[in-house]
This record gives C-alpha cells, structure tokens and sequence, in this order.
C-alpha cells in the first residue's frame, strides 16, 4: 500500500506531520488494521515533555493492549479529544480526523531518525 | 523438548482465506480470528446472524450400552437419563472438583456425539481411553468432523428453506439444546439447537468432506438477510455477554463449576462421579472464591489477569473482560474474587497499569435476548 507523502514515520507505526515547530502525531493505516476494532485511547497530558520514542500512551483494541510511542520529542500542546467519546475514529480515518495527538517539538533535527513514506512502505511489505 | 507442531486447517481453511479472514493460531488450528471488523461480526449475530466456522472443536463418537451410566462416572451432569435427540451441557473434573473440560453431549439414536473443547481435545481423549469399559466404543472424530454454527435471530428463517429434517417436525418445532439428523442444503448433517452466543441459533455436525459446500451453501442463502461469517473474537464478545465460561478463563483445573457459577449443572445427587468428594465438601463449607460479573466505570479496558482490590484488599483477578456493544459500549469483566467480595453492588478496583479503575459487581449474564 502507499503511504501518505508528506509525512514521517516511525518503525512502530506511528506517523508524524511537521507544521512549522508542530508535530502532529498519528498511527499509520497498518497499525489500524492490524489492531482491530479500538475501544480506547490512552494519550500524554497536555503540558507534559516526551522524549522521542518514548512510550507516552496505549492504544487498545477488541482483542490487544499496544504501546503507543512518540516519533518526536517535545512538549505535548494538544491531545485528539474526540477520540474519548469516539475512538473508532483511529480505524476510520488515521491519517486524518484519527490523529492522536500534537507535540511542539524541541528539536527538529531529529526528524532525521524518522522513514520517509517509500522507506516505511517497505517495511510494512517486509512485514 | 518441545516440538513445535504446525497449526492444523479446518476443512473451511480456504473459504476464510478467500473471505479474508485474518487467521491465528488456536488450539492448534488457524481459525479466523475476524473477517472484517469484530464488533461489525458482534453486531451481525445480536440483529440478524452470524456464521462460523467451529470444526476446531473436539468430537468424540461414543456407542454402546454402557455410555450412560460410564460417562455419568467421569462427568458431573446427568448422562444416562439424557433422551434420544437431546442436548446437554456438561463437565469434566478432576479429584479435587477443578475442572478438565466443560462439554455438550448430544445423544443420538444409535451413539452419543461429544463435544469438547479444541484446547481440550487431547487431555478427554486420554481420558476417555483411559477409562474405557466393555460395552464402551470410542472414536476420535477431532479435526476429520466439521462444525458450523448459524447464531442470531434470523438463524431460523435462513436454515428453513434448506433443511429437512428427520428426527423432528421442523427446525422451527425444535426445542432449545434438542438435535436432530437432517440434510441442509443437500448435505447430511446433525443439526443442534445449541450455541454460544447468547442467541438463538443451530450448530451443524458434518463430515469435513461436505463443509465447504455447507459453508457455501449458507452464505449464499444468508446474505439477503444479512448473515455475516464471525470469527473467534466476536464469539468471545458473545459469549461474555451471555455469561458463558470459557475454559482457560472462567474454568480451569483449578476451578471448579461451583466457583465458576455453574453449580446447576453438577447433580451431587449422583451416587459417584470424578470430583464428587471435593464438590460435595466445598458446596456444603460454601466458602470458595467464585466468579463474578463486573461493570467498569470508565472506558479502559481490563485484561485477563489483572488484579481486584476491594479498598486496599486484593481480593481476586480478572478472568475475562471486553468492551460489551449490547450493554452500551460498557466494559465488562469476569472476576475470579473472594466470597465475601463477589455480592452484588460491591465496588471493587481493578488494577489497570498502575490506575485504579472502579467496577462494580453485578448479576451474570450481563446480556440476555428477548425471548420470542
């Protein structure tokens, strides 16, 4: 499958969308699909500093309990609320209104760590 | 050592693949563990129907005089005193009441079909051999037998058009946990009207040469109404809901029916079976732990195996827990929890991660059908 342009990934499925200084965070379509149903979404608080690949949330489904980790490090500005009344939308649209969560990142430079699209397609075919 | 055994495929193995079932390994088989999307698969059986595929499942042909009053010695339920085309849940115990397997014998005219559990199926199948009597015939019919359930409210319709049956006026007619021989779709099969899914439904026993057809044959005579193929994880939401134990969860070698709820179904008016001596001690101290239902407050799933405080008291541990769409979206849990905890509208904690979350007990099952 493609994956979004325009996006960094992560080898644990997460994506992550710079603005400016903000990093908008996600899982990919394949972390979706490979989850099932999800019924709740453990997010960072708002205000809280996160190291990159940090384990900073869960997300779980039906059936698995899966550790959510940050792509970027930063200072965590904005969480997805809809997702407490409606996570089911991480199934439905990940890379869009299924965002987890935003982080202002300190430290741009390590966007160097993350896959770009072609190099994340290839290990989800890998498996 | 271990030798690592490659997981076996029902006969249905190539109708999932081509369905796109997502497969994993259990019990030594691959069985779909979803097609599309659990929940979507719950929500098929509780309004129309689901159809699944349980040829995983252990059957054991029994003939002869003796099955009776032979089972009735290693079983906790009443076995000889069954009727002909009857149904009836049961369990197997070790001496000291924990259980080795709960079960469904269905009896027919000239044998008795057993039903045990895929993780099980080899530990009764020693058992049974081991305690063969004369006037007692065996045969292992796991893996070579299929099983394919039709479960929900519209299971009735869907099957009519299809079968004809032999032992009873019409599937219509049949009795809830009665079986009958028929031919589905053409093919032979022993129809039952049991499940696990806390619906209305019918279990068809066929030879694994004809499933596919069977399978086949349903789909396309199910799919106007909305039947749905359901894996194994929509039949664990269903059957939690429902309040049914699942071995290796409510039901263990270490627990016993009367800890898991299930005391209707061992008849200690038996002069002597397996486990007697210990059931009949534990009923009579009546101080066992026990499971029980609970309600989570939040949204945070439990998991099996977390621990259930009362206060600062650890009183037990989860056995099975899920979100429950027939309750709301609730989440749910069995507890495996101290007598004195297990009363209804006690408010427990359960330790998610470090997090308290408040549950409370209430009344098993949490979900029961409108009876029609």
């Amino acid at each position: 499958m493609a994956q979004p342009a325009g996006l960094l990934y992560s080898k644990e499925h997460e994506w992550a969308k710079l603005d400016g200084e903000v990093a908008t965070i996600g899982i990919t379509e394949y972390a979706q699909h490979s989850l099932g149903d999800i019924v709740y979404v453990e997010l960072p608080r708002i205000g809280s500093d996160v190291k990159q690949f940090a384990n900073v949330g869960v997300v779980e489904s039906v059936k698995a309990v899966s550790d959510l980790f940050t792509p970027l490090g930063g200072e965590v500005v904005e969480v997805n609320a809809g997702l407490e009344g409606d996570p089911a939308m991480v199934n439905r649209d990940p890379f869009g209104d299924g965002w987890l969560f935003k982080v202002r990142v300190s430290d741009v430079g390590e966007r160097e760590s993350l896959l770009s699209p072609e190099r994340y397609d290839e290990i989800v075919a890998e498996g | 050592m271990t030798v690592a055994t490659p997981e076996r495929r029902t006969a249905l193995y190539e109708e999932h693949v081509a369905l796109g079932a997502r497969l994993v390994p259990f019990a030594g088989f691959q069985m779909p563990l979803q097609y599309a999307s659990i929940l979507k698969e719950h929500d098929a059986v509780r309004q129309r129907a689901g159809l699944f595929d349980l040829s995983h499942m252990a059957q054991f042909e029994l003939f002869g005089e003796e099955v009776g009053p032979w089972a009735d010695l290693l079983t906790v339920n009443n076995v000889a005193n069954m009727k002909v085309w009857q149904a009836r849940y049961n369990l197997f115990c070790n001496e000291h009441g924990g259980t080795r397997d709960d079960v469904l014998f269905y009896r027919r005219h000239d044998r008795w079909l057993l039903v045990a559990n895929a993780s099980n199926g080899e530990k009764i199948w020693n058992l049974l051999s081991s305690r063969r009597t004369s006037g007692v015939t065996l045969e292992n019919r796991h893996g070579a037998a299929a099983l394919i359930a039709v479960q929900g409210p519209r299971a009735l319709e869907i099957l009519t058009p299809l079968a004809s049956t032999f032992d009873a006026p019409s599937l219509a007619e049949m009795k809830y946990y009665t079986c009958t021989r028929a031919a589905v779709a053409g093919i032979e099969a022993l129809v039952a009207r049991t499940g696990y899914t806390g619906e209305d439904g019918f279990e068809l026993f066929v030879e694994g040469a004809d499933a596919a057809a069977l399978w086949r044959a349903l789909l396309d005579e199910g799919k106007p109404q909305g039947l749905e193929p359901c894996g194994l994880g929509a039949r664990d939401v269903l059957r939690l809901e429902a309040g049914m134990p699942l071995y290796g969860h409510e039901l263990t070698e270490a627990i016993t029916p009367l800890a898991a709820g299930q005391r209707w179904a061992v008849k200690l008016s038996k002069p002597e079976f397996t486990g007697r001596a210990a059931l009949l001690a534990q009923a009579e101290r009546d101080d066992f732990d026990r499971v029980a239902g609970t309600i989570l407050e939040g949204k945070v799933p439990a998991r099996q195996g977390y621990a259930v405080y009362r206060g600062d008291e650890r009183v037990g541990e989860v056995k099975s827990a899920s979100i429950a769409p027939s309750l709301g979206n609730r989440q749910v849990a069995t507890v495996y929890i101290r007598k004195d905890a297990a009363t209804e509208g006690t408010q427990l904690g359960i330790d998610v991660r470090g997090t308290r979350q408040g549950a409370q007990v209430v009344p098993l099952p949490f979900y029961s059908r409108r009876k029609t």
